[in-house]
């Protein structure tokens, strides 16, 4: 029989706003006092390459033949001033990671797999290592705030020079390696006793401003007696400005980072709201060298959450000459295996979730610094993964541009995409699906 | 003695030549006239040949000098011998500012006064200034000595890491995580030969040492500000 005095209740409703991770982290916060510190780039749902479609050929459009037709994916970077520009294979580079964020194999493995696929790596905020160089057949030379292990024998064993000027994951943040994975060798390359935290600051030491960095470059090309490209890397934040600086400054190429790119370790709340996404960052950086008629005489680099030929190919069609990958590229060495996946419970995650890449206790071998991780990374095994995933990154790529008609990577357009949403129309400048129309679209009354 | 007029040779010329010499070289001895402020002057050596330099500098004179000894006689504009990596840089005049930024070696020597940031981020290399220093001097700095034999400005060794300071003068504020620290026999050794080095006839005993607390050298969010 009903029992009157207990009328039936309401369902439980989870609020939205305060969902299980914020309350998690609320109590996290008021238990410890510190804020999060973690690695792997944004991971809420952002605008995305996701958002774009390709048209593909029909009536209007002619495609080539799949597997018969040549596509061509080669790229040359750094034709504006270098007597050496770099010739790549692919529009496919690795972005730059450190040694000592990341292990001695886990750069060789870098490096041994862009070699194989034909394109270039790039060093971090630590020094060039022998490991990567190498195994590089084209490396290029992080010119960082902190400076760590610079100097001009490195500068000229380099293929190319990257400023770094910004970063995605933290626009105007500066570096944090924690004292956990600071090893006898990562001391020594940064001048530091062992064990305790390395500050990178955020700006550099020795120039303030675009003027400043352009008279910076001269030198620098001094020293390398004008051989090699300058890049200037830029977080993804005010892409319109930043790129017509870094032109103005003489850069050979722009290498533009959104906010879905990788750190080994920075704070959560930086990582998750300072910054834009790349898909928002590519048509302004690329109005930026069309205004100064530089578009493709200085060469657009992006990176940000990069994954699969179809990001390669979205780049491309709004305007870059290649991208990087960073965060990929480690989860094609291995990082974040469910072969691991008791140890990561152990650690207080999961196999996919892992990013306390500062604490140096990575199963993976990866972003660790610990002996016996670290040896468990096969640096010819990563390196064949790793081509192995640029290969099928190439293969997709090409498939989708044949597939609109072009013969080359770098022939396709805006107009061969258009958006599912409003908010990806707005930002890439292509029209919503369906419809000729974007957000802005000059002449519209909206 | 070789001599380089800038106002006929191009920069980057004189500097492929000074860059080209090695340690059997012939001509170990140069003079570079009529530098005007030019910018990335005798950047880049890596031999041990002596340069002078007839005048004033630009920017990033005398840049990552490996093994040379390079004279500038006059003032240098900012950031003279940045990541010098061994040798020996004097400036006869003034420096501006970053002057010695992120040094590894070497001796920079600066006879009149340097600018802020003095040693920014230095990284073992020896600085000796005559005269005073600016603002934010050895901010960061992680190994070497700066010897400022007048006043300090403000927030010296902010950051520091273990690089040692000496100053003769006065010290208008020293930044975060740096302090006084006693001056013992093996610090009164290592400033005499520096001074000697440096053509300094100042006494090690008149200078104070300052240093890294090290309360940073472990993430702690109580260090925030």
């Amino acid at each position: 029989m009903e029992d009157h005095r207990t009328p039936p209740r309401t369902v439980p409703i989870a609020s939205a706003t305060f969902s299980d991770p914020v309350t998690a982290e609320i109590r996290r916060a008021a238990a410890t006092g510190i804020y999060d510190i973690r690695g792997g780039g944004a991971k809420r749902r952002l605008p995305h390459f996701d958002d774009l479609l390709f048209l593909g050929a029909s009536m209007s459009r002619y495609p080539l033949e799949g597997y018969r037709e040549r596509c061509d994916t080669s790229v040359t970077l750094g034709t504006r001033f270098a007597a050496n520009p770099i010739e790549l294979d692919i529009p496919i580079t690795i972005a730059g990671m450190s040694f000592g964020a990341l292990s001695g194999p886990a750069k060789e493995a870098l490096g041994r797999g862009a070699t194989l696929a034909g394109t270039s790596t790039t060093t971090g905020d630590g020094g060039m290592t022998p490991e990567e160089r190498g195994h590089s057949n084209r490396l290029v030379y992080q010119y960082l705030p902190s400076r760590y292990g610079m100097n001009p024998d490195d500068l000229r064993r380099a293929d190319a020079i990257e400023i770094v000027v910004g970063q995605g994951a933290k626009p105007g943040g500066g570096g944090m390696l924690l004292g956990q994975k600071i090893s006898d060798r990562v001391a020594e390359m940064r001048n530091l006793p062992k064990g305790i935290d390395q500050r990178s600051s955020c700006r550099h030491p020795d120039w303030t401003g675009p003027d400043d960095l352009e008279i910076k470059i001269l030198e620098l090309r001094e020293i390398t007696g004008w051989k090699v490209p300058i890049y200037i890397k830029i977080g993804g934040a005010r892409p319109y400005f930043d790129t017509t600086l870094a032109v103005k400054a003489g850069a050979d190429v722009v290498v533009l980072d959104g906010m879905q790119g990788g750190t080994a370790a920075t704070q959560d709340v930086f990582i998750e709201h300072v910054g834009q996404p790349i898909l928002a960052c590519i048509p302004e950086a690329v109005r930026a060298l069309q205004d100064l008629g530089m578009h493709r005489e200085v060469q657009l680099i992006v990176s940000g959450g990069i994954r699969t030929g179809a990001d390669v190919a979205k780049a491309m069609a709004l305007g870059a000459d290649a991208v990087a990958i960073g965060t990929a590229a480690l989860i094609a060495l291995g990082d974040n295996d469910p072969k691991y996946e008791s140890e990561y419970n152990a650690l207080g995650t999961t196999a996919g979730a892992y990013d306390d890449w500062h604490e140096g206790r990575d199963p993976a071998g990866i972003t660790t610094q610990d002996f016996a991780l670290t040896a468990r990374l096969d640096p010819i095994e990563g390196g064949r993964r790793l081509n192995n995933y640029l290969k099928v990154m190439t293969l997709e790529a090409q498939t989708i541009a044949r597939a609109c008609g072009k013969s080359h990577l770098h022939n396709l357009e805006p107009e061969d995409l258009c958006a599912l949403t409003m908010e990806a129309a707005a930002m890439a400048k292509v029209p919503l699906a369906g419809t000729d129309w974007y957000p802005g679209k000059p002449g519209t009354a909206y | 003695m070789h001599t380089i007029d800038l106002s006929v040779t191009p920069l980057r010329e004189m500097n492929a030549t000074l860059q080209a010499l090695t340690a059997d070289s012939n001509t170990r001895v140069w003079e570079i006239a009529n530098p005007k402020g030019a910018h990335a002057i005798a950047c880049g050596l890596d031999a041990g040949i002596s340069v002078t330099v007839m005048g004033h500098t630009g920017y990033y004179c005398a840049g990552m000098n490996k093994q040379a000894a390079i004279t500038v006689k006059g003032s240098a504009g900012p950031g003279v011998a940045e990541n010098m990596m061994s040798g020996t840089v004097v400036i006869e005049g003034d420096a501006s500012q970053y002057a010695g930024a992120t040094g590894h070696g070497g001796l920079l020597v600066i006879k009149g006064n340097a600018s802020s940031r003095c040693g920014i981020s230095m990284k073992g290399i020896d600085i000796v200034v005559h005269g005073d220093a600016g603002h934010m001097s050895a901010f960061m700095a992680q190994s070497g000595n700066l010897v400022i034999c007048g006043d300090a400005g403000e927030a010296l060794g902010d950051s520091l890491y273990e690089a040692r300071l000496f100053v003769r003068g006065s010290v208008k504020s020293l930044g975060a995580d740096c302090i006084e620290k006693e001056m013992r026999p093996e610090h009164i050794e290592i400033l005499t030969d520096l001074l000697a080095r440096a053509g300094c006839d100042a006494k090690a005993q008149e200078f104070r040492r300052y240093g890294s607390v090290r309360q940073l050298y472990h993430f702690n969010i109580d260090n925030a500000y």
